[in-house]
């Protein structure tokens, strides 16, 4: 079997095994759905009144939605590449995965598609509550959402893969670092408000990420009606990177597992 | 022309820092034979199973398997090799013909469905098909293992602690089906286990291993009249306790 149908199929196979986890516990799908819905009826309520309290708000209805929509899309990447790893090792499954022809870069290739559908079921049920509840589609900003999106969830599998290879180097004890590792940058992210509010310090930080120009974008958007492909390009460029870095991590801190046995003992 | 041999270890080392978890091990496996690793807990057994699937970086020598340098060309050889140990778990919360199916497409099993079928009836695991295996028994677990050790027929079956958790009656039927597929499909097995009974029934060879390093091996019953024993047991008490040959 040629290597790249060899590879399709083992990665359509842990896909198939995601799935199945996913289909076999309802309150799974419906907690994918949960936070991202609760974050909305909260972002939307407050976006209600200040678009009537501020007339800086009022020009540009929606915007904090947007905000909260996109971000989510980040979070929710990050961890549909993190979390559904750690599966693998709540169920002390590694062993048996590694001993398979499953290449460690084919098991990032199936996280990265069962993130897009975790994504897509979490975010776009908010999306379409947002539409419902409070007549905000956020699908009207057409191929510039597939950009937006696109950005952020790479930038989220980039985080997801790092994540993993910690957990994959310290084990379970360091899962918590999948919560708290897109919070950290959230500040600098410039998701609520322009970089330049920022600290001259962080603003260097900020511009480093991708997610920043995503933003920056999304606000040239909302408040001026116009497309400014510049910073997503860069946000694209920096991705490649960030991905390139995550990847590099993630299979290094496999070669590392090898090297000290830990493929067949981590677990809960 | 003389086949490979199913493996060939030579000098095989692990270290951990100071800890020699395995010392310059060397042997040789030749297909339809089943060569079983024998020593107490920390021996070496299940670091040499690790090794020889590649889930284990060796600090020195060389493996072959199934006529592949496994450092160099892992990927060629893991297809058709397979294993099981009660302590490595599939995925708790799929059912048993989930986790078939989806080691059946890791492993490019043709016929996959056939394949589980057939393993279902064999290893009498039909009626656990559709429950997820994190509510099977210790046993139905074991079994459920080794369907999926077997779902790509292998060449060669690395197995540790087969029968561990099962009843003796199943532990029995197990066995007889492993010793038909070896002889059937002329695969080689490595065994690692406590089970002497089980050693001496189902291994051809037996290497002894005793703080990473061999202690002795040879055949069973040829282990026995050398130590001047009645069982293996009793060599293997001998081996564990320090005692030379008499």
């Amino acid at each position: 079997m040629s290597g790249l149908s060899g590879s399709a199929r083992r990665i359509a196979a842990m896909i198939e095994r995601y799935v199945y986890l996913l289909k076999g516990s309802w309150p799974r799908v419906v907690e994918l759905a949960y936070w991202p819905t609760m974050q909305m009826v909260l972002w939307g309520f407050l976006s209600e009144y200040l678009t009537h309290h501020s007339p800086f708000l009022a020009q540009a209805p929606g915007v904090l939605l947007a905000a909260v929509l996109l971000w989510d899309v980040m979070f929710r990447g990050q961890l549909g590449v993190s979390v559904v790893f750690f599966e693998e090792l709540y169920s002390r499954n590694l062993g048996h995965l590694f001993a398979s022809p499953l290449r460690a870069y084919e098991l990032g290739g199936a996280l990265f598609v069962i993130s897009l559908l975790r994504t897509l079921i979490g975010s776009g049920m908010a999306a379409v509550f947002a539409f419902w509840f409070y007549h905000f589609p956020i699908w009207r900003l057409g191929l510039l959402l597939v950009a937006f999106f696109l950005n952020l969830i790479v930038m989220g599998w980039a985080i997801g893969l790092v994540v993993a290879g910690l957990v994959l180097r310290y084990g379970l004890g360091a899962e918590n670092l999948a919560w708290a590792a897109v919070f950290a940058i959230a500040p600098v992210s410039g998701i609520y408000y322009p970089v330049r509010v920022l600290p001259q310090g962080l603003q260097i930080v900020a511009h480093a990420l991708p997610a920043a120009y995503v933003f920056t974008a999304m606000r040239a958007f909302f408040f001026r009606h116009t497309l400014t492909l510049g910073p997503l390009a860069v946000a694209a460029a920096l991705n490649v990177v960030y991905l390139s870095l995550g990847l590099v991590v993630f299979l290094r801190t496999f070669h590392n597992a090898r090297l000290h046995g830990r493929l067949l003992n981590l677990g809960e | 022309m003389t086949a490979e041999p199913a493996i060939a270890v030579h000098g095989l080392s692990k270290h951990y820092g100071p800890v020699a978890a395995v010392e310059s091990l060397s042997f040789t496996l030749e297909s339809g034979r089943v060569l079983g690793l024998l020593g107490g807990n920390g021996a070496g057994k299940t670091t040499t199973l690790a090794m020889l699937m590649g889930l284990l970086l060796p600090s020195g020598g060389s493996i072959r398997v199934l006529g592949e340098d496994l450092l160099h060309h892992r990927y060629r050889v893991l297809e058709r090799i397979n294993f099981s140990s009660p302590y490595v778990d599939l995925p708790h919360r799929l059912t048993v013909y989930q986790n078939l199916r989806v080691y059946g497409g890791l492993y490019g099993v043709r016929g996959v469905r056939a394949r589980i079928e057939e393993l279902a009836r064999d290893l009498d695991l039909v009626d656990l098909l559709g429950r997820p295996y994190g509510r099977l028994s210790a046993g139905q677990r074991t079994r459920a293992s080794l369907a999926k050790a077997l779902i790509n027929s292998p060449r060669l079956l690395l197995l540790d602690e087969p029968t561990a958790s099962l009843d003796p009656d199943t532990a029995d039927r197990l066995r007889g089906y492993l010793r038909d597929y070896q002889k059937t499909s002329g695969a080689a097995v490595v065994l690692a286990s406590h089970n002497m009974l089980e050693v001496e029934r189902l291994c051809d060879d037996v290497i002894m291993l005793r703080q990473g390093r061999v202690f002795d091996r040879g055949a069973p019953a040829a282990l026995v009249s050398q130590y001047g024993r009645d069982t293996l047991e009793e060599v293997f008490l001998d081996m564990a306790r320090g005692r030379a040959p008499s």
